[in-house]
């Protein structure tokens, strides 16, 4: 008898279990709720654009990983974002991560709360945003959703019980440079992260993102699958070491392509298979995610009147 | 007397502050619309300019992008202002074009330059096929009427 399925449903009785039931439940709901519009963003998993979320507006998205180390237990991350427009030029997110880890444990990780502010108030060849972000999240984080220092894949063969007893409360300010041309966008991050409570250097980190929609003209007509629906992408990220080891040495690398779907009066969902440049990243990395928006969020707890 | 080094800090800030506001203003004071639109722009012409296909289209990309806060109808409500005034209606082409690429940040409106051109245009086509619903009232009275209504601001002003 094959002792996996008992392992994981050990594993995922105790306490990341109740979140990932949430974020699963949260994903589904997501799927069902009709009514929404798909986000103009382009489908970065790791990499930000200088798309803002609309004022008023709030996004919810759930970002899966799941990998499968060679010499670790297979796992899956589970992140809940929410982001809104506070105004058209300031955006805010936040974020909760869980985990499971096969022959492991599943695990709640932590929170991530950020602000993303448009300087310049014009559109440029390049526009640059500003990023901060507080993030309080233990060790045995799985997301990946940013690849800082060093890194590694070892980091996520350590059993969860000790990551889980490290807690890194840490600042990531990011430099993001993006620019639309032809329907393409291009987007450059420079990632600089300090733990707040360990003395560890600085580290740093990057994304590169490039996309572009199938269609750049809509339909006249109402279309399920029609092309302009479907946005393709390719990212690569990594690490850039420490202000003490700058560079590529001992840092892991990442790349994909990313195919995305917006369901018309629906969710978008997205889908990429990253492949680590490597021996320090994971072979291969799957990501997946359902996101929604909800329009004039307050609009609907006010009366519609003119 | 101030140790040396801490007064350059403190110049450095002021520079920095006095660099930021510079820039605050400067974003403000410049764009307004119409009045601020670059001729280049201004002499932009719509492809799609009465074509149906592309109202069609463009009717679908606006109730999925600007129906949320100017409404189906494009009249507005409340600060979001009609896309059916005067101001807008007989604005060129090419000064939508503007807004829907730079957006009226300082002011709520966003940008659209994730929206590919092609769709941008569309929008724009299916906006002038609405048609004003300003024209009956004397052009006097039509400056007041746009400064509540307007999707962007009277001359000289951000909405």
């Amino acid at each position: 008898m094959n002792p996996q399925p008992a392992r994981w449903s050990a594993a995922l009785s105790r306490a990341g279990f109740p979140f990932l039931l949430a974020a699963l439940v949260a994903g589904i709901s997501l799927l069902l709720i009709p009514g929404s519009a798909a986000a103009q963003e382009p489908p970065y998993f790791v990499a930000y654009s200088h798309a803002m979320e609309e004022p008023g507006n709030l996004e919810f998205t759930m970002r899966n990983t799941a990998a499968s180390p060679k010499f670790g237990n297979p796992f899956g991350s589970a992140t809940m974002e929410m982001e809104f427009g506070t105004t058209a030029w300031w955006t805010t997110e936040f974020y909760l991560s869980g985990q499971a880890t096969g022959n492991d444990s599943a695990v709640f990780n932590g929170f991530r709360i950020e602000n993303r502010f448009r300087p310049l108030l014009d559109e440029h060849w390049i526009n640059p945003l500003l990023y901060v972000e507080y993030e309080n999240v233990n060790e045995a984080d799985r997301s990946l959703l940013e690849v800082v220092g060093h890194d590694s894949v070892q980091d996520l063969t350590v059993p969860n019980a000790i990551q889980r007893a490290e807690t890194e409360r840490s600042l990531e300010t990011k430099l993001i440079l993006s620019s639309n041309f032809r329907g393409w966008n291009i987007s450059e991050n420079f990632i600089a992260e300090k733990a707040l409570n360990e003395g560890e250097p600085a580290e740093f980190g990057y994304a590169i993102g490039i996309s572009r929609p199938f269609a750049l003209a809509g339909s006249p007509r109402a279309c399920t699958f029609c092309r302009e629906n479907f946005t393709g992408a390719l990212e690569m990220y990594g690490g850039l070491g420490t202000t003490d080891s700058f560079g590529w040495r001992g840092t892991s690398q990442y790349i994909g392509p990313v195919i995305a779907y917006s369901i018309p009066r629906g969710p978008t969902i997205a889908f990429s298979p990253n492949v680590g440049l490597n021996d320090n990243s994971l072979g291969v990395l799957y990501r997946f995610s359902v996101s929604y928006e909800v329009q004039q969020i307050f609009s609907h707890f006010h009366g519609a009147s003119r | 007397m101030r140790h040396p080094k801490y007064s350059h800090a403190v110049g450095r800030a002021t520079c920095l502050v006095a660099g930021v506001l510079a820039l605050v203003l400067c974003a403000a004071a410049r764009g307004s619309w119409p009045a601020g639109v670059p001729e280049s722009y201004c002499r932009k012409v719509n492809p799609y300019a009465g074509q149906p296909e592309a109202i069609a289209a463009g009717g679908r990309l606006f109730a999925d992008h600007c129906a949320q806060c100017h409404q189906p109808d494009a009249l507005g409500k409340g600060k979001r202002p009609s896309l059916r005034s005067h101001l807008v209606q007989h604005a060129t082409d090419g000064e939508i074009f503007w807004v829907l690429r730079n957006g009226i940040l300082a002011h709520g409106m966003p940008s659209w330059s994730m929206v590919p051109e092609p769709s941008r245009w569309q929008i724009i086509a299916y906006l002038k096929s609405l048609g004003s619903t300003d024209d009956a009232v004397p052009a006097a009275a039509d400056t007041r009427s746009t400064s509540s209504h307007s999707p962007v601001p009277a001359q000289g002003t951000r909405p």
